[in-house]
């Protein structure tokens, strides 16, 4: 097959590489990014009184950014996604109980512990419809809440493990009352991993990842190992739900039952499905919108909460499919069109 | 004897408000996660004409069968249908929205509380067997799960209805080109279900408990049966019915803290051994 | 003569329909094969036991004297085994340069690498980008494949192939639901592929099949009727009678 790499004349081999420049450039960041990742510093500076809301979606952000993983990229569809949170956040309180507060190792921990769990329950996975999928993903999240709720003599049941002792991070910033360290902590973590996964997805792993989730019957056919990858990013997306649930546990020093729960999976689904599947900002974005809009629409009533909550997801599955980011890519995508035939049509 | 008996009257309660859900997601594909609303709706249809109306008992039960019927049927012509050729992923969105809107409006307009029921005399009270007491309520509900069970398989079999909807499943297509009107024929399915599953609702009032929760709690449930079953299966659903019934009955009974561990344990073993379901064809 | 590709005794049962019946298929080094049969005959069903997609219900295949017939598809497609779809198998999100430079990481073994990003990979993108042009599809680089009409569409089909670099090919009717006018040029494509690529081409239009190719079986029902060179085939009474009679009117 030499010659398919042979040398090409000189003047295509120009072109292919004047065509090829916007390709490699495709992974730099973007400026909008940069602006995007002005917003925690500006919060931090806005809001003073709020930081414990504020890290809330960081965690938020970093637990969906980890579902964005498996299900945005590789198509695996997970309604049990709390489980490896769960894990996550129970690391870090059973550590924090014996006196192992330091948050780093916690959160090596917790990332560790959900991704054996991740790595195991993903052999559930390899096989089997979307439907299938949703139900072992959910019955093993079930099934890891029932074991928690019956050793409640470990993990406090219900009423959860109060008053974990966290130490300083790294041994110098202690965890204050207002949760601005937790914040700092918390917003710190979430960019250090987003900046991982930006790499991942864009890395040949990443793309074969999207590659399997378009068409996983091609992928075999061009020398991919689909069940290993799909065991790979399982298993990455559980440790990053993992240090999610560390980091929560850490920033409120508590831990119960809820982060195992049902509503815990289904209200990340809804997150990431409101911001924006495959795109990384998708569940940032969709993390922010729904955590402001339960402070306040709950702090109005808890009930009328679960209405809109219900609402949006029916209207978001009829009318904007895409979520916040890809509705917006696709009404831009219009208008870029519509710019582009104007000049052609007035011509004419 | 009488764990074994509360078992079958429980797995036949699912039975009934399952089977619908088994046939949308068996014969037309669609993952309605909200199934247990129309249960729900005809829970409380019955419990407020007893309450509120006095009307009795039995007599709630057509509305709470024709209730939920009809709201099938106005969610099927404005929604479902729009969604028959959506993703799974889609459908469950969509349907899980609907149980949250429909759980916050049950929370509105009756409250949090449980649902007080009272029996008529007749159906209360014990039958003392030698070796067992069974409920006489207990004893209806079977007869009422086993008379829907043979209904529903007679007429899938052997009436024109149940041909056209075979036919329009296998191939809307070719259905279609027979003269088959397929989207009335997935209307009057889907209302069928709803209107079984409200029926299970009012019957189960006393067994399974009413409250805004309800579609959420006992979801699972429903899951489990139709997954098990194998979807579209009406007998298969009536086994893994019966099976989870007794299954949950006596687990909760005998090893109260592990009873629903052992449950969804079984249930993703099954997921992984028989994707199909434990009765299911290989493929329709 | 040395077969690259071998079938030993191959059966494929659907239920109680069998589609693939006891065939001995031989394929040689560098050869231009063509694998022709009425519509049903089982020729993709072949093409699918062959690189595994199937499992074959009996019966071996041989790749370059390896039995491969456990052998996982991406592992035989790794070892130069590549094939093409009938019915285009492509990723509609991506864009034409996104999919081939994927499919040309994924055979230099980059493909579980996941620091660098794939853009930066100067090797691949420049390979990728060299097929593109080969195959006149440079220019619709950066378009979203699913806007791509359907010739164009199956260029890339072809495209993916070429990069993992065959060593034995195996085309599923390249020339399937593209205009005339594109089919001759594809088939030139495929013509001047060297001659160290093996190729098994599946296809109906006759007059392509014996310009293309130097060998010729025949499937019929499942099972090889015969095989032979051009010249014979063409005055086969049997195969006029079978196919020809059948594809000619
Ligand atoms: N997965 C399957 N399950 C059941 N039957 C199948 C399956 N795949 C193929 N068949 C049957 O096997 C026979 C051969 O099909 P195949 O697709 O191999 O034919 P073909 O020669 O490629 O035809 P064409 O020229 O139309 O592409 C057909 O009758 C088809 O219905
Ligand atoms: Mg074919």
């Amino acid at each position: 097959m030499t010659s398919l790499a042979s040398p090409v004349a000189a003047d295509s081999a120009t072109a292919i590489h004047d065509s090829l420049r916007r390709f490699r450039r495709s992974a730099d960041w973007k400026p909008l990014e940069y602006l995007f990742w002005c917003l925690p510093v500006a919060a931090y500076f806005l809001f003073p009184g709020n930081y414990l809301l504020l890290s809330q979606i960081a965690v938020t952000s970093l637990f969906a950014l980890s579902l964005d993983l498996i299900f945005g990229y590789a198509g695996i569809i997970s309604l049990g996604h709390a489980a490896f949170f769960g894990v996550g956040a129970y690391t870090v309180g059973l550590l924090g109980m014996r006196g192992m507060g330091d948050p780093l190792t916690g959160l090596v921990l917790a990332a560790l512990f959900a991704a054996i769990l991740g790595f195991f329950s993903s052999f559930l996975l390899l096989r089997g419809s979307d439907l299938a999928r949703l139900m072992v993903t959910l019955g093993v999240a079930l099934m890891l809440y029932e074991l928690a709720n019956k050793f409640s003599g470990i993990t406090g049941g219900v009423d959860g493990i109060p008053g974990i002792e966290i130490k300083p991070v790294l041994g110098l910033f202690e965890f204050d009352l207002y949760g601005r360290t937790g914040y700092i902590y918390a917003v710190v973590v979430l960019f250090v991993l987003f900046w991982i996964a930006r790499r991942i997805v864009h890395s040949p792993f990443g793309q074969s990842l999207r590659g399997i989730q378009m068409n996983a019957q091609r992928m075999p056919a061009l020398s991919v190992p689909v069940n290993r990858r799909l065991v790979a990013v399982y298993t990455l997306g559980a440790a990053y739900a993992g240090v999610a649930g560390a980091v929560l546990a850490q920033t409120n020093q508590f831990v119960s039952l809820s982060v195992l729960g049902f509503e815990n999976s289904a209200d990340l689904l809804l997150i990431l499905i409101l911001g924006g599947t495959g795109r990384l900002y998708g569940g940032l974005i969709g993390a922010i919108v729904f955590i402001v809009a339960k402070h306040f629409l709950s702090d109005l009533n808890p009930q009328y909460w679960q209405f809109w909550l219900g609402l949006a997801l029916v209207l978001l599955v009829m009318y904007a499919r895409g979520g916040i980011l890809g509705t917006a890519s696709k009404w831009l995508e219009k208008r870029r069109q519509r710019a582009q035939s104007r000049p052609v049509g007035g011509a004419a | 004897m009488t764990i074994l008996f509360d078992g079958i009257a429980f797995g036949m309660l699912l039975f009934l408000i399952s089977v619908g859900l088994s046939v949308t997601l068996g014969l037309m594909n669609f993952v309605n996660l909200a199934h247990g609303v129309f249960a729900m709706v005809g829970g409380y249809v019955c419990v407020v004409l007893l309450n509120d109306w006095g009307v009795p008992f039995l007599a709630t039960i057509p509305f709470a069968i024709i209730v939920p019927g009809l709201v099938g049927v106005v969610l099927e012509r404005l929604l479902y249908r729009r969604l028959y050729e959506a993703s799974d992923l889609d459908q469950v969105l969509f349907s899980l929205g609907l149980v949250f809107m429909a759980v916050a409006a049950t929370h509105y307009f009756f409250g949090a509380r449980q649902q007080p029921l009272h029996l008529p005399a007749f159906l209360s009270g014990q039958i003392h067997l030698p070796g067992a007491d069974i409920g006489v309520y207990r004893l209806f509900l079977v007869i009422a799960g086993i008379v829907v069970a043979v209904g529903l398989q007679w007429s899938v079999i052997r009436t024109s209805f149940g041909a056209r909807l075979r036919a329009a499943v296998d191939n809307q297509r070719t259905a279609r080109g027979l003269g088959i009107d397929v989207n009335r024929v997935f209307m009057l399915t889907f209302a069928l279900g709803s209107a079984l599953a409200g029926l299970g609702g009012a019957l189960g009032v006393e067994m399974l408990g009413l409250d805004p929760e309800f579609p959420v709690k006992y979801l699972v449930y429903f899951l489990i049966v139709v997954t098990v079953g194998g979807g579209g299966n009406i007998l298969g659903s009536l086994w893994a019915a019966l099976l989870l019934g007794v299954a949950d009955v006596a687990g909760k009974y005998y090893v109260p803290q592990i009873g629903a561990f052992i449950i969804y344990a079984i249930m993703v073993v099954i997921l992984i051994v028989r994707p199909q379901g434990l009765f299911g064809r290989a493929h329709h | 003569m040395n077969a690259v590709l071998q079938t030993h005794g191959l059966v494929r049962t659907f239920g109680g329909f069998v589609a693939t019946d006891h065939v001995d298929l031989a394929v040689q080094a560098g050869a231009r094969h063509a694998l022709i049969g009425p519509n049903g005959a089982g020729k993709t069903t072949l093409i699918n036991l062959l690189t595994g997609y199937l499992a074959p219900t009996e019966g071996r295949v041989t790749l370059m004297g390896e039995d491969v017939t456990r052998m996982p598809q991406h592992a035989r497609c790794r070892k130069g085994l590549v094939r093409t779809f009938q019915i285009n198998q492509l990723f509609g999100d991506m864009t034409v340069l996104e999919s081939v430079a994927m499919s040309v990481s994924e055979r230099l073994g980059l493909g579980a690498s996941w620091f660098k990003p794939l853009a930066a990979c100067g090797e691949a993108v420049d390979e990728a980008a060299v097929i593109l042009q080969r195959l006149g599809l440079l220019s619709d680089a950066y378009e979203t494949t699913r806007n791509l009409a359907y010739g164009r569409q199956r260029l890339i089909e072809i495209a993916l192939a070429l990069a993992q670099h065959p060593k034995v090919l195996l085309l599923d009717e390249p020339a399937a639901g593209v205009p005339t006018s594109e089919s001759r040029e594809l088939f030139e494509v495929i013509a001047q592929l060297p001659r160290d690529v093996t190729i098994l081409l599946i296809e109906h239009d006759m007059d392509l099949v014996f310009r293309f190719a130097e060998r010729i079986s025949v499937l019929v029902s499942g099972a090889l009727l015969l095989e032979d060179t051009p010249e014979v085939i063409a005055n086969h009474p049997r195969v006029r009678e079978v196919y020809l009679g059948e594809a000619h009117g």
